[in-house]
């Protein structure tokens, strides 16, 4: 008989792709939370539960991020790691929750589509952003490739759900999480970006959260509501 | 076939009977300490098979033969089905016949049965009950089946059997899909199960029934049937769920010394699940009808983003 065909063992297939070592796997965990956080995100109806979301995503990319250094050996994703975690778990979504206090708004029951179409369109576009990262991931030589789909995914999923929402505060929050969806790309593909411009990322996003605050209370003292599409009585015709 | 694993599957049969009244008397036990309550203890829902088992049926004048016949089929469906899950040991004479395909036909032959005869006697409730039993089903399928095919390829295989023995005696790896596919599952067990989202299983309300609307004809003997049933299916729900994401313990093809430590494990793991689901219960407010398709879109939405992660980050640059 000799040895057995390999295709002959139904196990044989799952062996050899699952050679990962387990800090692999424990990234490729993370990334698909990040993922059922993104959707959560999408179907999610109040603003408290959404702000939650975006933290736990923060808590997320903040692990992975840190299992990267460790596996990686590249020293300064410990400082963003650690950056993530006190910038997007505690200090943004301790200022939103401030934020919806002040304002009283604690409902968002609008949306431009009902949950399920755009929950429908969510999973055109992770397919989309899978075709997409395949050839790409296929030339990056990090350990985390596979999971620049993801990363891909959730940037346009954040997108969306800017697309999608009428109120002020979650478009903000959709855009927060897609600078998470970019920093997730970028330390799947690169093992991130240099420590300057990191820095300078983080700083844009708490000042740009900053200055959205503000403007909540300016767009309410105008228009007595955070729906935005009153914005567009602003043009002049 | 060894008289040995035979002896093994009659145990198994045995005991699903007799667990599965006591798991639905711990999930009830568990929601009454949640809610301050002391609660009516685990034996209570034994206790009320026993009492309805010496009462005398009552029948609809225009009740016809499927009507009597449905509380049988529907308890022999359900206890084929719980029997055919490995709980405690994958050596069992029966499992290899099915697989996780013929398993979701089996609860869709049990749900045709009991909205046929809700259907029967011609009482608003019963038609009410079944038509919205029809609809959690119909979305509720998909969903199942997308959770049952994700394991599929993991395993490369649809029988369960081969599916617990890729994911409990092989080399421990975690696969992200099976995140995606734990939460759709779990949605899709509060459904079926006509738990608190979706269905109050202690209500009283007739407009907001769904399961209970449809057994409101049914008394003595027959009811008590039905209600094994139910209890039955939540186990098999609860085993499957089990088999598919914590399966570590159960004992293999012929190893008789693990058996007593995974009899244990199981309990363990029932206990822990029952405990889970009351607290998830407790935790959540019954859902508008309306609202179901969305929380079952959710759930079959999730089950296929499992089977999309699984070809992206378990293919391992394959694809």
């Amino acid at each position: 008989m000799g040895a057995p065909l390999p295709c002959s063992d139904p196990f044989a297939l799952s062996e050899v792709r699952m050679n990962l070592p387990l800090s692999a796997q424990l990234i490729n965990l993370c990334a698909a939370l990040l993922l059922l956080i993104a959707f959560a995100m999408l179907s999610q109806r109040r603003i408290l539960s959404l702000i939650n979301l975006y933290a736990m995503q923060g808590l997320m990319l903040s692990i992975s991020t840190a299992i990267v250094a460790s596996y990686s050996g590249q020293h300064h994703l410990y400082y963003s790691a650690g950056l993530t975690l006190l910038l997007k778990v505690l200090v943004l979504p301790w200022i939103l929750h401030r934020l919806i206090r002040r304002l009283s708004v604690k409902w968002d029951v609008e949306t431009m589509f009902n949950i399920p179409t755009t929950m429908l369109i969510g999973i055109g576009l992770v397919v989309f952003a899978f075709n997409l990262a395949a050839p790409i991931s296929q030339m990056a030589g990090t350990v985390t490739k596979s999971t620049l789909g993801i990363a891909m995914a959730s940037v346009l999923l954040s997108f969306l759900m800017m697309i999608t929402r009428s109120k002020a505060i979650p478009q903000v929050v959709g855009f927060l999480s897609m600078e998470n969806g970019l920093f997730f790309a970028a330390t799947s593909a690169t093992y991130g970006m240099p420590m300057v411009v990191e820095l300078g990322i983080a700083l844009d996003v708490l000042v740009g959260v900053f200055i959205l605050g503000i403007f909540f209370f300016q767009i309410r003292e105008a228009f007595d509501s955070l729906d935005l599409k009153h914005m567009e009585k602003l043009k002049d015709d | 076939m060894n008289a040995s694993a035979l002896l093994h599957q009659l145990f198994q049969n045995v005991l699903v009977l007799l667990a599965a009244p006591l798991l639905l008397g711990w999930v009830n036990q568990c929601r009454a300490w949640l809610q301050n309550r002391s609660g009516p203890g685990v034996l209570q829902p034994l206790r009320n098979l026993l009492k309805l088992f010496h009462k005398d049926a009552v029948l609809a004048h225009n009740a016809s033969a499927l009507f009597r016949a449905t509380p049988y089929i529907l308890f022999a469906c359900m206890w084929l089905a719980t029997a055919l899950v490995p709980v405690i040991a994958t050596d069992m004479p029966l499992s290899p016949a099915v697989d996780v395909i013929v398993l979701v036909g089996i609860f869709a032959l049990a749900r045709v049965f009991i909205s046929l005869a809700a259907m029967d006697i011609g009482t608003a409730f019963g038609t009410l009950g079944a038509r919205r039993e029809m609809l959690v089903g119909f979305l509720a399928e998909p969903a199942l089946l997308m959770v049952l095919f994700t394991a599929s390829t993991i395993s490369h295989s649809t029988s369960l059997i081969t599916i617990v023995e890729t994911l409990a005696h092989k080399q421990f790896v975690l696969y992200p899909s099976m995140a995606f596919a734990a939460v759709a599952f779990v949605m899709v067990l509060l459904a079926e199960n006509a738990r608190i989202p979706v269905d109050n299983p202690t209500t009283h309300l007739e407009l907001t029934m769904i399961h209970e609307a449809m057994v409101l004809e049914y008394s003595a003997r027959h009811l008590a049937l039905v209600e094994w049933a139910s209890a039955l299916k939540l186990l098999a729900y609860t085993t499957i769920g089990i088999a598919l994401f914590v399966p570590w313990g159960i004992a293999g093809i012929g190893d008789w010394a693990a058996l007593p430590g995974a009899i244990l494990l199981m309990l363990l793991k029932l206990v822990t699940a029952g405990a889970g689901l009351a607290l998830l219960e407790t935790l959540s407010a019954k859902m508008r009808v309306f609202r179901v398709p969305e929380f079952m879109g959710t759930a079959f939405l999730l089950a296929v983003l499992g089977l999309l992660t699984h070809f992206l980050l378990e293919s391992g640059g394959t694809a």
